[in-house]
């Protein structure tokens, strides 16, 4: 992060989902897929990897980050904090999409191209 | 700059002798002068007014991080207090923990010029000193507490007196500190197992000291290095029913004790908010005042100060270094507590407190503060402070002026007292009458403590050479006998001179000053055990470097004013 | 030749490590290696290096095609759209200086905006639960030579604070800890196996959001009362054991991130692990802290809470602070559409805010103050490139427990490009002129 967020790091190192061996089984999908994920609030499109910080069946991880923004609840519930941590979604595959780099990513969101 | 005589108003000074006769005062270069120097002054007309010195604190919490922290997690403290932005003044608020802004324009408002921040942890004294930089108007300095420092413990235990004084000239040049301060000397280090220590023969865990040792200890390096200060001592056991003795015993270990410095300082020890230390009885339904015994103490010695800590009978935040008090408190009450304990060095802890007029203990804490002041035979070694704000905020000096002033004024507040008959029956207060003079007034809060600090060739009075500090009252002496007048006259300074700058115009602060910082720089002959100490400490103990501990002064301080003493020898 | 900067502080997390040593070359203007730092840290200054770095002002116009434009007209824009607005929001403070932030606060005073700090999407709920209930802490030199019980509660310092455990918490030997990790028992609440957690002497892998239910079970535990058979996930046995480790140690420390503070419950978590900590110091000694992100996002509450008395979040759009959080907080103000200008500095909320937030800072006239490109810079009107604070400036920061530093400046910084400070004095100095103030 440090190096830089216009940079394929960035987007490596926080535009994934960390989902646990037992998830991947029920998806149906190999590891290093890219799969969108969607919430009530939103989706967006990143790569799936095999957790390192496992077993934690039915609970996946995106690192904090403009993808994890995409589908986070914004509701702060009169504390100031947005909700993310603990939002129900949905993945699925979605192997032709991209994972967009931070920067496009959050443009292409803001003009509602996405 | 520009010249000022403030002409025919009523004069106070103990310094000069000057008991409300009519006099003039002249300034010039920022400092008081001759009426014969200055040539083409502004007038202020001060008649039918009360001229005096600036006031000088010697005790307040005003800056750094328990006071930050009592703002910060007291929303509420906020509450109605707020002015906005207004010509020279940036927006301020706040009521028991005022921003710095406020904080700086309330002590103007009462004719107030220098306040000394009353414990600084060494490891935050970056934070002290952002505080005070960010303070407008006041002259300032901090203590830095030595109580429960490792160095101090250690070298103590063997009455190492030469490597203490090596340690203290060190850690005041590194901190930029003003004066030595002890709070419940080897409790607040039992704090960090979370035991205390309730007497000064209580010995302190695992370092094998007493805290009369460490006090003791403190007093003889302090004279060694010859400090414009005493030792400045929060003692061990405050605020329990029966203390009064830990306090006399306190006291007696410094019978005998000559001052050795070259400030004019005659004390060796100044003991702070003795209120909190002067109770009865062994609980708190029997609680009662024991300011007869400290008192008498107190007049029959003179190599020794102290200042009140008088309880308003408001709404607080109590904060200090003796952390375990603070837990004991947050028992009592069950408001929210914090604390930190601080590496090596000391602790603090905070806890809103409400001192209640329909609380026994509350009046009795009150009567006590008063008879204090009451009781004392010399003004210029008895001060008035709230400590500021465990006892009530500062901005309740000019009420406690009236209460000390006025026997019908503390009459009208002790039968408004829930509890007034029990009160009376536990305390001495309905039975004196004594009303203190404006030139006692004068006395213990300007000459007195600008004496003690040290200070006496700068402030506390309005001899031709001094700062140019100055207030104006609307108060008429030979005219006012609504005590109320007091309280609104002297906190309301219709103008105050700083520095020989107009400050307060008619009432208005019309401007941030030009603050000072004072810090004591005294030299020692090397020591290199001292030092190879220190670096051995920031090895293998601290979690600061050695080389970023320093506070810099380009950084953090204001006009920093550097008072140094040669105690080589 | 080149020579070697020694205690250096490095401006990355809030654990403030001050013990950096820095090659730089002889004339002071290239930055060679980094010693002592973690990876991160390492990354930070040599990112300053970087060949591509953005020097000049860049202006977006509508289709949001960059231009340069001068610091001149930076500080013009800056000025106008902070005057012209009527509630603008000054948002981050958490990567910039004391010295910084007091400026800004003296231009938010004057334009009458909202300043509102990291601590909002970070520790914000913790500063609401102090408020609520206090807080018994301590600094990190106590936890090196005291602690023996530590818990790192919904944190994850192997990766986010990477010398936390070597520096303060698990491994030192400390004054009365000369047996180091081997007398210290470690317990972790997470409900992944993470790195930190697999060091643990105990792991609680709690339900995702149920730290309210796991902290209160560990209070009743504390007090020796029945519990049910499992909360949150956890075994009462464990949690038991949990307790009677705690209470047998000397004294307690517990760590807590953003596991517990953006959790549904929120500050009310915080409550609780406050509450419980209180309620331990009955037996023995115990502190809690929050792991603070930002270098300095400590130092943004303590510079805001002396100068208006709240630590967050505070309005000055009606001439006087105002405080209250889901009111005066960024993420509330912009979703209701409340704020009509956006200032950042030492922050990126594009990358660190809903989206929905985001979508709002890129509609309004907008000045991204940051040495990087970020998310924020690429919807902001203007990007104004600064030095590094720390690298290329010095200037007080405050470590997680509140303890100032002084950072060091170890290079320059390329020719042209100003420090936080000295733009937002030319701001202030603007915003003056403007408002006809002295």
């Amino acid at each position: 992060m440090e190096a830089g967020k216009e940079k394929p790091a960035y987007t490596k190192a926080c535009g994934i989902i960390e989902m646990d061996d037992a998830d991947f089984k029920r998806l149906g999908a190999w590891r290093n897929t890219n799969v969108r994920v969607t919430s009530e609030y939103g989706s967006v499109v990143v790569k799936a990897i095999q957790t390192t910080q496992g077993p934690h069946p039915g609970l996946a991880f995106i690192p904090m980050g403009p993808w994890a923004n995409m589908v986070i609840s914004p509701n702060t519930y009169s504390t100031g904090m947005p909700t993310f941590k603990g939002v129900p979604v949905k993945v699925e595959v979605a192997e032709d999409e991209p994972v967009l780099n931070s920067l496009e990513l959050v443009r292409k969101a803001c003009k509602g191209e996405i | 700059m520009a010249e000022y005589l403030i002409k025919n108003g009523f004069v106070f000074d103990p310094v000069l002798g000057i008991n409300g006769d009519k006099t003039d005062v002249a300034i010039k270069d920022g400092k008081i002068v001759k009426s014969t120097e200055i040539k083409n002054p502004k007038v202020v007309d001060a008649a039918g007014k009360t001229v005096m010195a600036g006031g000088v604190d010697i005790h307040a919490h005003v800056a750094g991080p328990k006071v930050n922290l009592g703002r910060n997690y007291r929303p509420e403290d906020k509450l109605f207090t707020y002015a906005p932005k207004k010509g020279a003044r940036r927006m301020a608020g706040g009521f028991s923990v005022p921003t710095v802004f406020r904080t700086g324009y309330k002590y103007a408002q009462m004719g107030y010029t220098t306040v000394m921040e009353a414990a600084m942890p060494p490891l935050y004294a970056r934070h002290v000193h952002e505080e005070m930089r960010d303070t407008p108007i006041l002259d300032q300095g901090a203590y830095p507490v030595f109580g429960n420092n490792w160095f101090v413990l250690e070298y103590l235990k063997n009455h190492e007196v030469e490597n203490t004084a090596a340690y203290m000239s060190w850690l005041l040049r590194t901190t930029k500190g003003y004066a030595v301060k002890i709070v419940n000397p080897g409790g607040t280090e039992a704090w960090g197992w979370g035991l205390n220590c309730n007497s000064i023969h209580d010995p302190v865990p695992y370092f094998d000291i007493t805290p009369a040792q460490i006090m003791k200890g403190l007093m003889e390096a302090n004279e060694a290095l010859k400090l414009p200060h005493s030792v400045h001592i929060h003692t061990n056991n405050l605020g329990n029913p029966g203390n009064y003795e830990t306090t006399l015993d306190t006291f007696k270990l410094f019978e005998g004790e000559k001052p050795n410095n070259d400030f004019g300082r005659k004390q060796v020890m100044h003991h702070t908010h003795v209120q909190f230390h002067s109770y009865g009885g062994d609980s708190w339904r029997n609680v009662e005042s024991k300011a007869d015994k400290i008192m008498d103490y107190v007049n029959s010695h003179d190599n020794m100060t102290m200042d009140l800590g008088c309880v308003t009978l408001d709404e607080t935040t109590t904060m200090t270094a003796d952390g375990p008090f603070e837990h004991h408190l947050t028992e009592l009450n069950h408001l929210k507590w914090a604390n930190t304990d601080v590496e090596l060095e000391t602790a603090a802890g905070v806890v809103p407190y409400i001192y209640s007029p329909n609380v026994k203990v509350c009046g009795v804490q009150w009567a006590i503060g008063l008879e204090l002041g009451l009781m004392a035979k010399d003004p210029m070694r008895v001060f008035i402070t709230t400590d500021h704000p465990n006892a009530g905020p500062f901005f309740r000096y000019p009420r406690v002026m009236k209460w000390l002033m006025s026997k019908d004024a503390r009459e009208a507040q002790m039968d408004a007292l829930k509890w007034a008959e029990r009160v009376r029956d536990s305390t001495f207060l309905s039975g004196i009458d004594r009303e203190l003079t404006l030139y006692e007034i004068a006395a213990m809060t300007r000459a007195g403590p600008a004496q003690a600090l040290g200070l006496k060739d700068r402030y506390g009075s309005l001899t031709p050479g001094l700062e140019a500090d100055v207030a104006v009252y609307d108060y008429n002496p030979e005219t006012a006998e609504d005590p109320e007048l007091i309280e609104k006259a002297f906190g309301n300074a219709a103008y105050l001179f700083k520095g020989g700058e107009m400050v307060v115009k008619e009432g208005e602060v019309v401007s941030n000053g030009n603050k000072k910082t004072l810090w004591v720089d005294a030299k020692v002959a090397e020591n290199p055990q001292v030092q190879r100490d220190v670096t051995e400490k920031f090895l293998r103990y601290y979690t600061v470097t050695q080389a970023n501990y320093e506070v810099n002064e380009k950084v953090f301080m204001k006009n920093p004013y550097r008072i140094e003493i040669d105690a080589t020898q | 030749m080149a020579k070697i900067i020694s205690d250096v502080v490095c401006p990355f997390c809030g654990t403030l490590c001050d013990d950096l040593e820095v090659k730089v070359s002889d004339d002071g203007k290239e930055l060679l290696e980094v010693y002592n730092a973690c990876v991160i840290g390492t990354e930070k200054f040599l990112h300053s290096q970087a060949e591509d770095r953005l020097t000049v002002p860049q202006m977006q116009d509508e289709e949001g095609n960059s231009k340069d434009v001068s610091v001149d007209d930076a500080v013009e824009y800056t000025a106008q759209m902070l005057c012209n607005a009527k509630k603008p929001l000054m948002y981050g403070w958490s990567s910039t200086n004391c010295e910084a932030q007091s400026v800004g606060h003296e231009i938010a005073e004057l334009v009458g905006a909202v300043v509102d700090n990291t601590a909002t999407v970070c520790h914000g709920t913790t500063l609401i639960a102090l408020q609520d209930v206090g807080v018994p802490s301590c600094t990190l030199g106590e936890v090196k030579n005291r602690a023996d019980r530590i818990v790192f509660w919904g944190c994850n310092p192997a990766h986010a604070h990477p010398r936390h455990m070597s520096r303060y918490s698990i491994f030192p030997r400390g004054f009365f800890t000369g047996k180091g990790h081997k007398a210290r028992k470690m317990v972790v609440v997470d409900p992944r196996s993470t790195d930190t957690a697999k060091m643990a002497d105990l792991h609680m892998q709690i339900e995702q959001g149920r730290d309210y239910e796991l902290l209160s079970a560990l209070r009743v535990a504390v007090r020796g009362n029945p519990l049910p058979e499992t909360v949150a996930g956890i075994p009462r046995e464990t949690i038991q054991e949990v307790a009677e480790t705690l209470k047998s140690g000397r004294f307690v420390i517990i760590f807590f991130g953003m596991g517990v503070t953006q959790s549904l419950s929120k500050n009310h978590n915080i409550d609780m692990a406050i509450s419980l900590t209180r309620d331990l110091n009955d037996y023995t000694k115990a502190a809690i802290m929050p792991m603070r992100g930002h270098y300095n996002v400590t130092g943004s509450g303590q510079v805001l809470g002396w100068q208006f008395g709240y630590p967050f979040c505070v309005d000055l759009s009606r001439g006087f602070a105002r405080y209250n959080p889901g009111d005066s907080t960024s993420n509330d103000l912009l979703r209701r559409g409340e704020v009509d200008a956006i200032f950042v500095l030492g922050s990126d909320p594009g990358a660190h805010f809903p989206i929905s937030s985001v979508k709002k800072i890129a509609k309004l006239p907008s000045v991204c103050v940051d040495p990087h490109i970020t998310p924020t810079s690429a919807v902001c009107k203007l990007h104004m490139p600064v030095a590094f604070v720390g690298v290329e400036e010095g200037g007080c920061a405050y470590r997680m427990d509140n303890v100032p530093i002084e950072t060091r400046k170890v290079i320059d910084a390329p020719e042209g490009v100003l420090s936080d400070e000295e733009f937002l004095k030319r701001v202030l100095t603007r915003v003056k002129e403007i408002k006809g103030v002295a």
